[in-house]
């Protein structure tokens, strides 16, 4: 019975919430409030990959960065405001930093992937999954199932290959 | 620029809450150890859903910009699918996406400077790329 359940865990979690559920649902709510502040006072849509080619503006003169050169500015306040926004999160809460134990390899091919897909695929998890499905854009909700699947059968099979952490 | 920074603030400390800031909970979610991130990911939805949705009706415009509150909304091509691809790779192997490395720099989360490092790169790349491919085309390459 045991061993069963041993099994079984490989696949199904013990528990489909080991954590709770309000720490993300608040924080989700949060997240989609935020994008709501500033949509309700200037009218955009706000999405956090476009940064990395606007900022990229400031210091390349590859035309494809050039349309982003009007919007540069309050992109850069907007990432700004999102560390700020994680910082008081810990100091207040988490009390002091926390740093992770994921492979520097990972995380830096992982991000070289991360950064040419969010941009050739026209958004990330906030401007397709968060922005793009709350404007129900059917574009968006291709993009997030795309990412989304791929995402978890690449993570399913780093598991598999025993990569960890 | 206030008010984007506030929403900014928002948006970050709700990442950070949430712990989507953390590769370890997004890889967790990803290897079906832990459901709550979609709890994260519609949560956020169902608030800007409903934002987006009721503004257009209370006002015409924003009043910050006087822009019309409308969706923009983004055309579908193939490039969605290969980018959606080739980010969900990414996204499955590292654990983390852009507005969440932000975050996860606010929590003091050095080590994601390899994944922002990589970010730019991958970003400079393909800008490199689509701006010589639409530098050597006649025809100037449809906007996105």
């Amino acid at each position: 019975m045991s061993a069963e359940l041993a099994v079984l865990g490989q696949i199904v979690p013990a528990e489909t919430f080991p954590n709770g559920i309000s720490r993300y649902a608040i924080g989700g709510l949060l997240v989609g409030l935020g994008a709501v502040v500033i949509y309700l006072g200037t009218g955009i849509a706000a999405g956090a990959s476009t940064f990395l080619e606007s900022t990229l503006s400031y210091v390349s003169e590859q035309s494809r960065f050039k349309q982003y050169r009007a919007s540069r500015d309050w992109r850069v306040v907007f990432t700004l405001g999102i560390i700020l926004g994680a910082g008081v999160y810990a100091v207040l809460w988490q009390g002091g930093t926390w740093t992770t134990e994921v492979q520097p390899w990972r995380l830096l091919i992982g991000g070289v992937l991360v950064g040419i897909g969010t941009r050739v695929g026209k958004g990330c998890t906030s401007g397709h999954g968060v922005c793009g499905v709350g404007s129900a854009s059917k574009t968006s909700i291709i993009g997030v199932i795309t990412f989304l699947s791929v995402a978890i059968v690449t993570a399913q099979i780093i598991q598999v290959l025993g990569v960890s952490p | 620029m206030p008010l984007i920074l506030v929403g900014g603030l928002i948006f970050g400390f709700g990442l950070a809450y949430s712990h989507m800031a953390r590769p370890e909970v997004v890889l967790d979610f990803l290897q079906f150890d832990d459901f709550g991130l979609l709890f994260v990911m519609f949560g956020a939805a169902i608030v800007t859903g409903i934002g987006f949705a009721v503004m257009p009706r209370i006002r015409d415009g924003a009043p910050l910009t006087g822009d019309r509150y409308e969706r923009r909304l983004k055309s579908f091509d193939r490039n969605v699918l290969i980018g959606g691809g080739i980010f969900g790779v990414g996204w499955g192997l590292s654990g983390i996406c852009p507005g969440a490395a932000y975050a996860s720099l606010g929590i003091g989360n050095v080590t994601i400077l390899w994944a922002l490092v990589g970010m730019f790169a991958g970003a400079y790349l393909q800008g490199v790329w689509r701006s010589e491919r639409a530098g050597s085309d006649a025809s100037p390459a449809g906007a996105d």
